[in-house]
């Protein structure tokens, strides 16, 4: 296979745009046999590096080359044969590129997927056609539903070896297509796959004739993702005050940040919080050049016409549209330490552009990841355990639910004594 | 006033480099002393553009930081100097030398300089107390990159625990570290071998010549074109030869080869890489190629 592939980068247009994806999965479930697959199809793997792959198969006694290989890459996860870290891997078409943030599928390695989640526009679910629906393909569901990932595919893997047969296919996207009622998932794939063979991956297969929609490389190419940001409501987390005190610019005074909402344009109204002053914006700097607008994900520099006190940490937003400043945060929390999370613990939280201390009120129920099943009884939260949690902050927090902004309903909790992040969490409601 | 999209949309490269602001902004904001580490190299010119756009119009708050090996290219030194001059930042430079001189660290004879940087680089983040270093390292360049974190911890002794790394979630970074550790930052780490060279021909962003098609007096040597010169004689029956080439990574000059080549354009170079059949690293970089974990080692001693 690997003598005649001529490998090289595919040229990508300069308006190419950016599609981040999830996957999760055990060795099992092929997971790295795909992504090796979707490299190597769209020519994103050098011939150093499948030489190496391939020497290291051969030196294992196998008589494939493993591409599992090509994705595991520290030292005790080739050692072990599996995925124990979040390992992110590129690949482009002419008009998409892809960031894959590929997760290990286990149950302990659940804070690996939340993490690999965080950022992704779409998350990809692996099940091996002979098993159907598991435990595991279920509780990667939910964690990408509660991470409010907006796009998923089901790849039912391995349809080789049950003869691509239709009727099995059917089963199992049936069965998750109920189960998947309970979820937030505003957009669904279910594509039958084999991922050793090539079918459906980057070609329509010529074995499972009976499926009419896309490949799994069409639909990544294709899912439209740019509509699932906020345009609306303006959020602009203030980063950092640019202040040259230079002679030339020696009045300059503009606030750095990354807009998380909305679109801004000079003129409009503001309102900054939590002082609550209202200004206009004068400009927006992108390094020399001046914009006619921002929106998400830019990062840029707005001036405003009066001289109001901001500082890192406030926002900018509209004066009938902002957030309400709260102290009071009920969020879902995954915690990702070994020693529990439990009421009365303290411990620092950063949010948006703001850090502040937050005390453990109560821990309201842990959620069973795999039944979805509420759990009231425990009053703490182990490594990986997902449960919903009431803080206290030393400051009011300028948030959005997270259902509404994955930006500013976002926030991590950090240990103050190891300075480790040990929770992730995504906020319900403020008051 | 310049227009943007109509549609809200935003180009990958844009993508990327509203990424690497944001970065820089949030280390400046929360670091007591950074610095950018500088090796001359296209990415670290890239990070150098990235920092000028995340601040402007104001300074660059925060020094840059170069790993003299005593054996860089002049091409590279001069670029840089034109960058430090036009950007107005304070040049912090580390000599591998001055190191051995002052016994920081030992020339056995067997140690290539790349690796003699290291020590080099850590005693330089030690005396002058800085808590964060920007990197230009890519995930797409190797496999343990592929794991590492934006904001990758470093202990006392400047080493990076693979298994130890802190969840990084959404694009809120923690950057606690205690006394005496610091952070490295990547400021690139989404972006491949291919981003870089598209914001460079957009950008129009100055890089060192070598890196463009020109005549050279080389050795083979290992498969690798190393440039001749006082560091790199000739042994055994090797010969000199004058060929066309051009530089993919700049380094040591004993360690880093060049490829036959007559791309003498960005745009040139982009056509080039993209029917490249071997990566940046193995084609180009003698300290990579002895182990499949040669990175993972490297890093854990505090490598970049």
């Amino acid at each position: 296979m690997a003598a005649e592939t001529t490998t090289h980068q595919t040229a990508i247009s300069e308006n190419a745009d950016l599609l981040r994806f999830a996957t999760a999965g055990s060795v099992d479930d092929g997971k790295s046999t795909l992504i090796g697959r979707l490299l190597l199809d769209s020519k994103s793997i050098f011939e150093d590096q499948l030489e190496a792959v391939e020497t290291t198969s051969k030196g294992k006694g196998y008589d494939y080359t493993d591409l599992a290989l090509l994705t595991d890459g520290l030292r005790s996860e080739r050692e072990q044969g599996i995925t124990i870290d979040v390992a992110y891997r590129y690949f482009a078409t002419p008009n998409r590129k892809f960031i894959i943030a590929d997760t290990p599928g286990h149950v302990q390695y659940t804070r690996n997927m939340v993490t690999g989640a965080s950022t992704a526009d779409l998350g990809l679910v692996l099940v091996d056609a002979r098993q159907g629906l598991t435990e595991q393909s279920r509780r990667h569901a939910v964690i990408l539903s509660l991470l409010r990932v907006p796009h998923l595919v089901l790849a039912v893997n391995k349809m080789d070896l049950v003869d691509f047969s239709e009727e099995v296919y059917n089963k199992i996207h049936n069965e998750f297509t109920q189960f998947a009622t309970k979820l937030n998932i505003p957009d669904l794939e279910v594509i039958p796959i084999s991922a050793l063979q090539g079918d459906n991956v980057v070609n329509r297969s010529e074995h499972m004739p009976w499926y009419e929609g896309p490949s799994l490389m069409h639909h990544l190419e294709h899912v439209h993702v740019a509509s699932d940001r906020d345009l609306v409501d303006v959020r602009f987390p203030v980063q950092y005050v640019v202040r040259p005190k230079s002679d030339e610019h020696h009045d300059y005074r503009g606030y750095g940040g990354q807009v998380a909402g909305g679109v801004l344009k000079p003129g409009d109204e503001v309102v900054v919080l939590p002082s609550g002053m209202t200004s206009k914006i004068q400009g927006i700097d992108l390094h020399d050049k001046e914009l006619a607008e921002a929106y998400p994900p830019m990062s840029v520099t707005v001036r405003l016409e009066d001289d109001v006190d901001v500082s890192r940490g406030d926002m900018i937003a509209r004066p009938a549209n902002a957030p309400k400043p709260s102290q009071d945060i009920d969020a879902m929390i995954c915690w990702m330490t070994n020693e529990p999370l439990r009421p009365r613990q303290k411990l620092a939280i950063k949010h948006t552009t703001r850090t502040a201390r937050a005390l453990v009120k109560d821990v309201q129920y842990r959620l069973d990841v795999n039944t979805l099943h509420r759990d009231q009884e425990t009053k703490e939260l182990g490594l990986n355990e997902i449960g919903r949690v009431q803080l206290r902050t030393t400051v009011p927090l300028l948030c959005d639910p997270y259902s509404k902004n994955r930006t500013t309903g976002s926030f991590i909790l950090i240990d103050e004594a190891t300075g480790v992040t040990v929770g992730a969490g995504m906020i319900n409601s403020g008051s | 006033m310049t227009q943007t999209h109509a549609d809200y949309q935003l180009s990958q490269l844009d993508q990327l480099e509203a990424e690497s602001i944001h970065i820089f902004r949030e280390v400046a904001a929360e670091f007591e002393k950074p610095v950018l580490m500088f090796s001359g190299g296209k990415d670290s010119i890239v990070m150098l553009r990235l920092a000028e756009k995340a601040f402007y119009p104001a300074k660059i708050p925060f020094p840059v930081l170069q790993v003299d090996t005593g054996f860089d290219f002049p091409e590279v030194l001069e670029t840089r100097d034109n960058w430090v001059n036009r950007l107005g930042v304070r040049l912090v430079v580390a000599s591998v030398d001055d190191a051995i001189k002052n016994g920081v660290i030992v020339d056995d004879g067997k140690t290539s300089r790349n690796r003699m940087q290291i020590g080099t680089l850590l005693n330089a983040i030690e005396e002058e107390g800085f808590t964060a270093a920007f990197g230009g390292g890519r995930r797409d360049e190797e496999k343990a990159r592929a794991k590492e974190r934006v904001y990758s911890h470093r202990d006392e002794f400047g080493q990076w625990d693979p298994k130890m790394q802190r969840p990084e979630l959404w694009s809120l970074y923690n950057g606690r570290i205690h006394q005496g550790e610091h952070m490295r930052i990547f400021p690139l780490s989404n972006w491949t071998e291919l981003d870089i060279w598209h914001y460079i021909d957009r950008e129009k962003i100055e890089i060192p010549s070598i890196y463009f098609s020109h005549q050279r007096d080389v050795i083979a040597r290992d498969g690798m074109l190393l440039s001749a010169s006082d560091a790199v004689q000739p042994k055994g029956n090797e010969t000199v030869e004058t060929m066309t080439v051009r530089f993919r990574t700049v380094g040591d000059m004993t360690l880093t080869g060049c490829v036959e080549s007559t791309a003498s354009t960005t745009a040139e170079i982009i056509d080039e890489i993209a029917i490249a059949r071997v990566t940046e690293r193995g084609a180009t970089r003698g300290d990579d190629r002895f182990s499949e974990a040669a990175m993972e080692d490297r890093k854990k001693e505090g490598y970049f």
